[in-house]
């Protein structure tokens, strides 16, 4: 193998990795900013609801979960504006899929969630005279978010991962800079490489920030 | 059986209450009155719908047909008779009447100690931040454990959180307290401490009703004993005669003397 790497050309053009892994970031934290949203809402519609809302719901869960999310991010930036009339950018259209995606995620785990709290707990919060909705605020929601927790951190790794797809449709996210990068200068082992380091990197810093959230949840509150 | 309740109005009116699951019945007409300051014990076989009459006075269970009133006012129902369902909104302001001790404790894993208590203070009876935690602060000072107030449940044994519980339900002022086989889950030798503040509420006249499988507590603490079998009322009375080894009742002899055989 007579191939020596030299990473000089990388570091030349490192804007465009390092612009790029900044939107990814931002893609990923707006999209599931609206993805909670979403599954939160749902979720709290779904466990008490009747059967129409539930398939409904479901239906919606199921449907984006058996579509590859590159077929969903074509979908709504060609598919959508050829058939109604509205423009937008690429990154706009990216958040929207993304959001969507990550909102049926999220309702699976928010409403498993929801559907583990205990019983008791429930029975405690009416005995002592709350409402429905002080219920959910005070008792449901607390004790559920300590029960996901640990799905929702990855849950949150993988969507900002996923959003290396917003590169087929030109976002200039951290993977579209590296195929630029590649595209210009061919030393695609280096560029991947770094790109591949980056995402590690960036990975484990949230998911090590996450853990730490999961931790002041279980003892200090 | 003719007791204090024949005197004064009763507090807790349960009239021919009847409940199915299904096709099995867990509740047959059952009929009991408990009057102010009273303190009920329910006993009777795994089986015999003890704790879903419990739960029906509070409407955690509804209940088919009868009516249940606290203070002349059905609790689950509209009185108009026609046994429409309560808002969610009445129902929870019926509950905050009653009190509730359960088996599993069943503290907001959340929540310290003192802020099991004060949920239901500040958003039930609207008490600001530090009202509420003064009334949990002397809650808890009365079940011994005013040392664990900023406690989370995970943080205490079985008889400390039971004690969190049984502060929570009465830091609200209720009626009527029920307590549903508060002791079962607990270690042994951690019944006691459990029992005796149980106890002191009683001398302070509150009004009880409980499900216990404390035969020797039962018959020190009741004002009268409650014995349920097949979901019916089977003999009631003061504990001295409803637990006498004579009774003529052959369920409830039965019963004492399975309970006697494996209990000492």
């Amino acid at each position: 193998m007579g191939y020596t790497l030299n990473f000089n050309l990388i570091w030349r053009h490192f804007d465009k990795l390092w612009g790029g892994l900044l939107l990814s970031l931002e893609l990923a934290v707006i999209s599931i900013a609206i993805g909670i949203v979403i599954g939160l809402v749902l979720a709290v519609w779904y466990v008490s609801a009747g059967r129409v809302v539930r398939t409904i719901i479901a239906a919606y869960v199921e449907f984006i979960r058996n579509v590859p999310l590159i077929l969903l991010v074509y979908l709504v930036f060609y598919g959508v504006p050829t058939v109604i009339d509205l423009a937008y950018s690429a990154p706009t259209s990216f958040v929207v899929t993304l959001s969507v995606y990550s909102g049926a995620y999220l309702v699976e785990v928010f409403r498993s969630g929801l559907e583990a709290v205990p019983r008791g707990q429930l029975d405690a919060g009416k005995a002592i005279g709350l409402t429905p909705w002080q219920r959910l605020i005070h008792v449901r929601l607390p004790t559920m978010l300590r029960i996901t927790l640990p799905a929702l951190s990855n849950t949150f790794i993988s969507l900002f991962k996923d959003t290396s797809i917003a590169s087929v449709i030109s976002v200039p996210e951290l993977t579209y800079g590296a195929q630029w990068i590649n595209f210009n200068t061919f030393r695609i082992v280096e560029v991947y490489l770094v790109t591949t380091a980056m995402y590690l990197v960036t990975g484990y810093a949230l998911l090590f920030a996450l853990r730490l959230v999961e931790r002041r949840f279980r003892a200090a509150r | 059986m003719a007791t204090s309740s024949s005197n004064s109005p009763a507090l807790l009116e349960i009239a021919e209450v009847s409940k199915s699951f299904g096709p099995v019945a867990v509740l047959r007409s059952v009929s009991l009155q408990v009057t102010k300051g009273e303190v009920v014990t329910i006993i009777g076989p795994s089986g015999s719908g003890k704790t879903t009459l419990l739960r029906c006075v509070n409407f955690l269970e509804s209940y088919d047909s009868g009516s249940i009133r606290i203070d002349g006012k059905e609790v689950g129902y509209r009185d108009s008779g026609t046994r429409q369902r309560r808002s969610e909104r009445d129902l929870a302001a019926m509950r905050a009447e009653t009190g509730m001790v359960f088996q599993s404790f069943n503290l907001f894993p959340h929540l310290t100690a003192a802020g099991n208590i004060m949920l239901g203070l500040t958003k039930v009876r609207g008490k600001s931040n530090a009202e509420a935690r003064s009334i949990a602060e002397h809650w808890l000072g009365r079940v011994g454990l005013a040392h664990k107030a900023d406690s989370l449940p995970a943080e205490l044994s079985g008889g400390q959180q039971q004690r969190v519980g049984i502060a929570r339900a009465v830091a609200m002022e209720p009626k009527i307290l029920l307590l549903d086989e508060i002791t079962s889950a607990l270690d042994p030798e951690l019944v006691g401490e459990v029992l005796a503040v149980v106890k002191s509420l009683a001398e302070d006249g509150m009004t009880m009703v409980m499900v216990t499988h404390e035969m020797a507590f039962a018959r020190d603490a009741s004002s009268r004993i409650v014995f349920m079998a097949d979901g019916g009322v089977s003999a009631v009375g003061p504990p001295k005669e409803v637990l006498a080894a004579e009774t003529t009742n052959e369920r409830l002899r039965t019963f004492l003397a399975r309970f006697r055989a494996s209990h000492f």
